[in-house]
Order: C-alpha cells, then structure tokens, then sequence
C-alpha cells in the first residue's frame, strides 16, 4: 500500500466530507435538532451546479457559488416547511427529526422527476484531470481545488461564527433562545441564517463531490449521510471543529480499508465506527465537551 | 401617563394560572419593588412584560405603546430590558462578548465604546476577567456580568429578578450598592426580590404579590412601617 498517497486520498476527500457534516453540526448547535434532510439539499447542491455548467454553458467557478446560493435557499424552505411549524408548536425533537426525513424523500423525488434517476456528469473538460506532474503521488487538479475550497469555505464559517456579531448572536441562540430573545435577538431569524448557511455548505460540497466523482444521481447523498453522520458523532454532535476534523478521521478511514482491499465493506467499517463510538464515547472523541450547545 | 402601566394582566402556564389580573405601574425615575414570597408570580410578571409569556388577557404599554403580546426580542428593543432570574449569562462566550451582545441591537458604534468603558470602570473584576470565559467566574461576577450585560443595551427601564439571589452577605450588599448607583443615573427599575427588605429600602413604591394577585401597594417607606407587612415579609 502507498501510503503517502492514500494519506493524500484522505485529505482531499476529508475536505469534502468536513464540509458536508459542518451543516448537521451547525444546525444540532444552533437548534438541537438533527436535520436528516441535509444529504438531499448536498444532492440538489450538486444536480444545480451541474444544471448551471450544462444547461446555462457556464464554467464550473461561477457553478460553486450559485449551488450554494440555491442550496441555501432550500436549506431555507427546508426550515419553513418542516422544522418552523413543528418549533412554533413546540413539538418535541423527534417529531423534527421525523419531519426531516419526509423532507428528504420529498426532495430526492422531486430531483428523481426533475433530472431522472440515471448518473449523469459534467462535460469533460470542465475542469482538467490529469494528474499534476513531478509530485511523488498522483493528484489532479480538481483533487487540490476542492482541498482549497473546503479549507477556505471552513475558514469562512469559523470566522463568521466566532468572530462576527451575527455568529455571536447564533452562538447566543445556540445557548438559549428565551436569554437570546431577552438581548433582543430574534431567533427566527437566527434559525433561518442558520439553515441557509448549512444548505449552501450541503451545496458547495455536493458540486466537489460531483465533480471528484463526476456521477450524479438523485440518491448520491445517501452514502454520504451515512458518512455525515459518522462524522459528527465522532466530532461531538454540536462541535465545529469536530466535524472538521471528524471528517478527515472518516476520509482516512474510508480511504485505507479501500487501500487494504476491502472497498466492498467500507460502508461497514464506517458503521461499525458509529457504533462504536456510540457506545463507548458517545460525547465524540474529538471535542471536550460540545462548544456552543447549552 | 407612567413608564411602564400593566392593567389586569393574566398569565399562567396552560392549566396553571400563574397570574391573575394584577394592574400596577412604573413612573419615570422610580425604583419599584415586586415583592413575595416564592411561587407568588413575581418571574412569571417579569416574563410576562419580556415578552417571553403570552398573556392571556390584559394589557402592557411600555412608554406609552401596547406592548402586548410582543416578541421578547421586539421589547428588548424598545429597550426595555431584563435581567433574568439565575443570571443567564452566556457561560461558553467571554465577558466582552457577553456584554457586547447586551448592545447587540444598537448602531451607535461610538456610545457602545463609551458604555463599555463605563460598564468597566464600574465593575473592576469583569476588565480584569474580560477574555475570560464568563461560566468560569463566581455567582457574583456573574451577577455583575448581567446587570453589565442589561445596562449595555442603555435600558429606559430595567427589570432585575432576584439579583440577590444566591449571594453571601457581602455580595448582596454589593448588588444593592450597584441597584443604588443605576437609580443615581435616573434610570427606572422594577425590582424583583425575596429579599423584601432590602427591596424596600431602596424602591420607592412597592407592590405585595401572593398567588398571582397584587394584596398590598404603597410607598416603601409606608410598607417598612406597616405591621401586616413586617410580620409577613420582614419578620
Ligand atoms: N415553566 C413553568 N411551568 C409550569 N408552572 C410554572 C412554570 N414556572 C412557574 N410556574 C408556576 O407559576 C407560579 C408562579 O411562579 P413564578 O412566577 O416563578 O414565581 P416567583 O418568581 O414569584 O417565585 C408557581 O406556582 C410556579 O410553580
Ligand atoms: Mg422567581
């Protein structure tokens, strides 16, 4: 086994994943609520950035932003429809939860009718894939620019969270919504930034997941829930910073039972990771104790 | 027309009813105390004017506008301002981002600096500890991080629940040292207390709440003199 390049494999595809559970955790923080929903607005992230190159002719940079403008929407709606009403009535968690995953399968067929369900690409040429040259593992291009662009997009996150008034007030939310609406902070709003930035997070990873796998179909974030959720169990459920590193964990994992030769289980090994992890730390191994949630 | 006027205010919690028509009022400059025992409703008042209880009937107008049935952030806008029983101070955020968020509503850069540096000035302890993170400071501290807190967001009225609360002697003295200083700057406060009488040398009306309904008002000094009241309350 080269293990330098499987460590290369990791990072990489650990970008993507860190990005994509940074939406669950964001929304367990500031709601504390589990968004099962969130793969299908990572799978309409990825169908709308490949709808902007193929049907609109524009180039892959420009596809990344309004995937994750229109993600974010959704991830917006998402809130308005299953998860607002059930709030206001002050339904219980798992009432949420189970709204979620209606969402989700309303979604999934909602892209099932609108791009079918046979795995469709970007053209080739959208961006180059040859592997770049003189480095002692193979790398192409769009495997470094999705590296930068999780790193950047998670440094931006961090920033707006700790460092804004805005992520302070969500931080704020995240503590408890009666002391955040006493300093005159509106939480419906809150809520509402909130699920838009995890959607457009979903969004901008389901067009570096397309594009590094380069087959989409409307049930291509199934595999990958499974994934986000390992992610931030492992993190810690509400922690940021695990979810990132949570991500590279799992990546890494997954990358070296592949390398081991037994790509037909990794799906297994990640669950059986979950498992463990439940039951014997079930706080995360990353985190202390959860940043935000009170 | 008074500061803050409620008017046969009910509230409770579903079957529970918590309040049960009280009507009282705050005038301009005036410190007035809420006084009772526990469970009488004095939180659920409080709540209630936040905006973090719907009432059920009755009517609050704040500064001459109907208040009622506002959204708590709303209220905090029209600064109006709470401090919460138990401090509710954010223990996972430092002291300058608990006391920045207290300003979370206003825009005037400059006169958020000044607040800041006047909150400081006036609590030592909360400039030594600033980057600090406020769950890891004493009950005190953090009493002082939530009046600091309330006081950024420059509140016309400030309602304090139970500041005492908790608190060694010497630290109750502190809070009621501070009480005085925020009157000093003309700023009218609704006091909650069980601590009747402390409360009652500092307000000047008071209000008797027992199970959700106003049995006593008048002028403290009138009430620290009144038998009914020493045997029930200052005893
Ligand atoms: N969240 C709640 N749910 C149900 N009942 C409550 C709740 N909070 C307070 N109560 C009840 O309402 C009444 C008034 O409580 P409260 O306003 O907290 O009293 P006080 O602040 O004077 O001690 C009490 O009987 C109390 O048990
Ligand atoms: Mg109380």
């Amino acid at each position: 086994m080269n293990v330098t390049q499987q460590i290369v494999n990791a990072i990489w595809l650990g970008g993507v994943y860190s990005l994509f559970a940074l939406g669950y955790a964001l929304v367990f923080s500031v709601l504390g609520v589990l968004n099962l929903a969130h793969s299908a607005v990572f799978m309409w992230g990825a169908f709308i950035g490949l709808t902007v190159v193929t049907r609109f002719s524009l180039p892959i940079w420009l596809a990344i932003p309004v995937a994750m403008l229109g993600a974010g929407i959704i991830g917006i709606i998402l809130d308005l429809v299953a998860f607002a009403p059930l709030r206001r009535r002050n339904a219980p968690r798992i009432s949420q939860l189970i709204s979620s995953i209606g969402a989700a399968i309303l979604l999934v067929n909602i892209a099932q009718f609108a791009f079918g369900t046979q795995p469709q690409r970007f053209p080739s040429g959208t961006i180059p894939n040859q592997a770049l040259e003189g480095l002692p593992f193979r790398i192409t291009p769009i495997q470094v620019i999705i590296l930068i662009i999780s790193l950047v997009l998670m440094a931006l996150l961090q920033y707006l969270v700790m460092r804004t008034r805005i992520g302070q007030a969500m931080r704020a939310v995240a503590f408890n919504q009666r002391v955040a609406g006493l300093l005159g902070i509106n939480s419906g709003g809150i809520f509402q930034l909130t699920f838009f930035l995890a959607g457009a997070l979903a969004g901008a990873a389901g067009v570096l997941y397309g594009l590094a796998y380069n087959s989409m179909t409307p049930f291509m974030g199934d595999g990958v829930a499974l994934k986000g959720l390992t992610v931030i169990v492992l993190g810690g459920l509400g922690n940021i910073q695990g979810a990132v590193v949570g991500g590279f964990l799992v990546a890494a994992l997954e990358v070296f039972s592949i390398a081991a030769g037994s790509s037909n289980y990794r799906d297994a090994i990640v669950f059986t990771l979950l498992f463990l992890i439940l039951l014997f730390r079930p706080q995360g191994l990353v985190g202390q104790k959860i940043e935000t949630r009170a | 027309m008074a500061l803050l006027e409620i008017n046969q205010l009910h509230a409770g919690y579903g079957a529970i009813k918590a309040l049960r028509g009280i009507t009282f009022k705050v005038e301009q400059a005036q410190v007035v105390s809420l006084i009772g025992a526990n469970g009488a409703g004095k939180s659920t008042t409080l709540n209630t004017i936040s905006g973090l209880i719907k009432p059920a009937a009755g009517t609050i107008r704040f500064d001459g506008t109907d208040i009622t049935g506002w959204r708590a952030d709303r209220i905090t806008r029209r600064q109006l301002v709470q401090v919460p029983e138990g401090r509710q101070i954010i223990a996972t955020m430092t002291v300058l981002e608990n006391l920045m968020l207290g300003a979370y509503h206003r825009q005037d850069k400059a006169g958020i600096e000044q607040d800041l540096e006047r909150i400081f000035e006036r609590f030592k302890r909360l400039n030594e500890r600033r980057h600090q993170k406020a769950g890891s400071m004493s009950g005190g501290e953090q009493q002082m991080l939530a009046v600091g807190r309330a006081l950024m967001a420059r509140p016309r009225l400030l309602m304090l629940d139970e500041p005492s609360m908790g608190l060694a002697p010497l630290l109750v003295t502190e809070v009621f040292s501070i009480i005085a200083d925020i009157k000093e700057q003309g700023i009218p406060i609704l006091l909650v207390e069980q601590n009747a009488r402390k409360a009652l040398q500092i307000a000047d009306y008071a209000y008797v709440l027992e199970r959700g309904e106003i049995v006593h008002e008048g002028r403290a000094d009138q009430l620290r003199a009144d038998p009914a009241i020493i045997s029930a309350y200052l005893g």
